[in-house]
């Protein structure tokens, strides 16, 4: 073993306000080896990798790189200590060239600009090949393939001297093949003695690559594992946790007749790559199904095609007695579903605007809101405080912006208003994200409310411990497909760990 | 101390426009003082010549009748952030297409050619809206430019017509069109030039507010308005929405330029717009897309207007006034910019 750390972070604490994103957290990487960070979203990956790379300071701890205590302040700084990040959405001007894109803050001396900026595109494309990471120097990045925008990050980072090259996510927007491809990349990498971290979910991935495992778990550092010694069971057993907490699992009735039947769906995403393929599921009357997986394997098109968002182009959608034929929000809502967006104050609410108009959001159009094209001012007025008090939505008035409330508050409004739409089927994802545990349990009862009348909830988190609380059955998403349905008495948390990191 | 952007981005308080006006009459008492006029002297006769006697006054509000139109237009674009700053072109189409109507129909019998003039007005204008909106929804062109261009085209086009096909063979070589007769110009009040444009306006500016606050229509519009995401979660279709706004925003602009041809000038010639689009802008976003604070804007920029001529009696160009305009949006959008910063002392 080597006496020096080419990344030691000692006791690092990083605070968000109240939110502890790392807890003393202690991690160290070899020189020259792939060392892979492993952990659901929220776990503090992302925290870690931000500090290494400048975007962050942390509260308290230090960061010594190849044993030398170093003053990260600045993303300049981290470039300058040599370490290189390749974000997981690309930081590259479409309309310049790789060269441009490379070359993009140095100074280019004057008068022989055409001679400088060739001689630089050969030297770029000569690093390139040192690694085998081909691409079209000369041409503007937009006509580059996103495996091939990748490979310019990464040579980005090479080419402003990086030692330590940081992936987060890399193979998320990635093809099968074009990951294969990095796979290589990233070991030719280690055979020039260049370190890499890379975060990702994918176990299989780690297994293959990987020379160690970090393992965290909200905000803590669990454990380093080397690869030989360990296997994907106790790596996926660390991932989700084996405190096996009594759950008060909430007493279920039996459920009634089907009332989604999903088909063989294929929905593609927002790079064209297919973000839901085959994939099926039904949902009945007065059962809480959880989509567990993590984040960016389908769920989000998944309640985008239900809330009418987003199109699909293979395979069926069957509610209630309707065959759907096309995406439309207004056919979602009026067959009844509700939907409560991830994001609520991005897509959920209009933050300038107070409580009744957010309130009308997917109401006005009906004859008690409003007649002849004209919103019934008073009534609506009147409805909207009924509304507010019945949910215990603490405002300071009925007009007041509602990016005044708290997040807990502003939930509650979100469910106000989707829960007097009443819906056969509510959508709900991360329902609960950034609440405290007080709005966290307001949250989960209106959800089991709406179960006990006989309504269907769609349920998609991240958090494993809130689906094993609430649902009577869990789908787990992997890569746009079902790995596989257990039910409330069959859960078993080490199996869902698997699935969601793709293994079977 | 640390300067912070606050990412909500709260409104700023109301105080900033008027901090805004104040500080723009500051700056240009400021060059004012360097022509070595004096300043207060300089501001008391825009003043005067304004609002202090019956002819200002109606010749103040003479001005402030395409500046409500045009106002209220793009106040209508900009409530669902669609940056329309084509006014100047829709008004100037709405002006030639009114007066087309008094070149090619001149058989219309007398109680039928205002309304038709004015119908004129409003489709010319929206139509040229459409050309701003429809390239917006199906290629998602930026309809900044695409408004801006359409501005030169309409001057051009307001050229073409008073140099060549209609110019008044009477008129001594004068770029304009035979003048109109009583049948196609809008009645006065009096015997000022104050014209039933005004009621026009004042009109459009109660049928806006009420639309835009009681209808769904209106609802629709603030909750694009405040955040289009939501909107499309709400199942709302924000490609009509642009068009319709914007077929409204060019027909109010239209209406303005009929108005103008009819009511004032009664002809269409060279130069019929001393920029009242440009200007609407501003008027627009000092009453913050408010209808009845436009009514109050747009008398306060025809004030402007009128007290730039009269400032020419003691020596100085009636461009102060011009200066006066730009200045004030200077502020104001200094004063939206600076009102999301924060100073915290630590």
């Amino acid at each position: 073993m080597d006496d020096i750390l080419a990344v030691d972070l000692r006791r690092i604490t990083k605070k968000f306000g109240s939110v502890v994103a790392n807890d003393e957290v202690d991690f160290s990487v070899r020189p020259g080896e792939i060392h892979a960070l492993l952990g659901e979203n929220g776990a503090g990956k992302s925290t870690i990798m931000c500090m290494l790379s400048g975007v962050y300071r942390p509260t308290s701890g230090q960061i010594y790189l190849n044993n030398q205590l170093a003053r990260i302040h600045s993303p300049k700084d981290a470039v300058k200590l040599g370490v290189g990040m390749v974000f997981q959405n690309f930081r590259l001007v479409p309309t310049l060239t790789a060269a441009e894109n490379l070359v993009l803050g140095e100074v280019r001396p004057i008068g022989r600009t055409k001679g400088w900026m060739a001689k630089k595109t050969a030297e770029i494309e000569a690093l390139a090949q040192k690694f085998g990471l081909g691409f079209p120097a000369d041409r503007p990045i937009w006509q580059l393939s996103v495996g091939e925008q990748q490979r310019v990050e990464i040579v980005k980072t090479l080419y402003r001297g990086a030692n330590l090259i940081i992936l987060d996510e890399p193979t998320s927007v990635l093809t099968p093949g074009e990951a294969d491809q990095l796979f290589a990349t990233l070991l030719e990498l280690r055979k020039e003695r260049k370190t890499v971290i890379l975060t990702t979910h994918k176990l299989k991935e780690v297994m293959a690559i990987a020379d160690r495992i970090s393992v965290m778990r909200k905000g803590k550092m669990l454990a380093t594992l080397d690869k030989s010694a360990t296997n994907e069971h106790e790596v996926a057993r660390l991932m989700v946790g084996q405190d096996r907490q009594e759950l008060k699992a909430r007493a279920s009735r039996p459920a009634g007749a089907t009332i989604l039947t999903i088909e063989d769906l294929m929905v593609p995403g927002d790079h064209g790559l297919p973000a839901l393929d085959g994939f099926s599921m039904t949902i009945r009357q007065g059962e809480i199904v959880g989509i567990a997986g993590v984040a960016g394997n389908g769920q989000k098109e998944l309640a985008e095609v239900l809330a009418g968002l987003r199109t699909w182009k293979r395979g069926t959608i069957r509610f209630r007695d309707d065959q759907w034929k096309g995406a439309s929000v207004r056919q979602s809502i009026e067959s009844g579903i509700s939907h409560v967006p991830e994001n609520r104050m991005k897509s959920g609410l209009a933050g300038s605007l107070g409580s009744v108009d957010n309130l009308l959001v997917k109401s006005y159009r009906s004859p008690a809101r409003s007649r002849w094209g004209f919103l019934r001012t008073v009534g609506n007025r009147l409805w909207s405080q009924g509304l507010v008090d019945q949910f215990d939505v603490k405002t300071a008035h009925l007009d007041a912006p509602v990016h005044q409330m708290s997040g807990g508050n502003q939930q509650k409004l979100l469910f106000a208003r989707e829960i007097h739409h009443k819906p056969h089927l509510m959508v709900a994802v991360h329902p609960t994200q950034g609440l405290d545990v007080g709005a966290t349990d307001g949250v989960h009862n209106l959800l089991t409310g709406l179960r006990d009348e006989g309504k269907s909830v769609l349920l998609i988190s991240e958090d494993l411990d809130e689906l094993l609380l609430l649902s009577d059955r869990i789908v787990v998403l992997f890569g746009g497909k079902s790995m596989g349905e257990v039910t409330r008495d069959t859960a078993d948390r080490e199996r869902l760990g698997l699935w969601m990191a793709g293994v079977l | 101390m640390r300067i912070e952007i606050d990412p909500a981005g709260r409104e700023s308080p109301w105080w900033v426009t008027i901090a805004a006006v104040v500080l723009a009459f500051g700056l240009v008492a400021v060059f004012i003082f360097f022509t070595g006029k004096d300043p207060s002297v300089v501001f008391a006769k825009m003043l005067g010549g304004a609002f202090g006697t019956t002819f200002g006054l109606t010749e103040t509000l003479v001005k402030a009748i395409p500046l409500m139109l045009c106002g209220l237009g793009v106040s209508l674009a900009y409530r669902i952030q669609v940056w329309n700053i084509g006014a100047e072109g829709q008004f100037l189409v709405g002006a030639i297409a009114a007066t087309a109507v008094t070149i090619y129909l001149p058989w219309l019998p007398g109680w039928a050619t205002l309304p038709v003039m004015v119908i004129a007005g409003l489709v010319a204008g929206g139509i040229w809206g459409l050309f701003t909106a429809l390239p917006k929804v199906w290629f998602n062109v930026n309809e900044l430019i695409i408004s801006l261009m359409l501005n030169y085209i309409g001057v051009l086009g307001l050229n073409y017509v008073v140099f060549g096909p209609w110019r008044d063979p009477k008129g001594m070589n004068f770029p304009g069109t035979p003048p109109f007769t009583d049948a196609q110009s809008l009645p006065v009040f009096g015997d000022s030039r104050l014209h039933f444009g005004l009621i026009l306006a004042l009109l459009a500016v109660v049928l806006v507010a009420v639309f835009v606050k009681s209808t769904r229509w209106g609802y629709e519009l603030r909750l694009i308005g405040a955040n289009p995401e939501a909107a499309r979660h709400a199942g709302i279709n924000l490609p009509r929405h642009i068009v319709v706004v914007m077929l409204l925003s060019g027909g109010l602009a239209g209406l303005a330029g009929m108005a103008e041809v009819s009511g004032v000038a009664h002809k269409l010639m060279y130069g019929i717009s001393p920029g009242y689009g440009y200007t609407a802008i501003i008027v627009a976003w000092i009453a913050r897309l408010n209808p009845f604070g436009i009514v109050v804007s747009s008398v306060l920029f025809g004030g402007l207007i009128v007290g730039g001529y009269s400032v020419q009696t003691i020596g100085l160009p009636s461009s102060i006034s011009s200066l006066l305009q730009g200045a004030v949006l200077f502020f104001l959008i200094a004063g939206s910019i600076l009102g999301k910063v924060r100073i915290r002392w630590n």
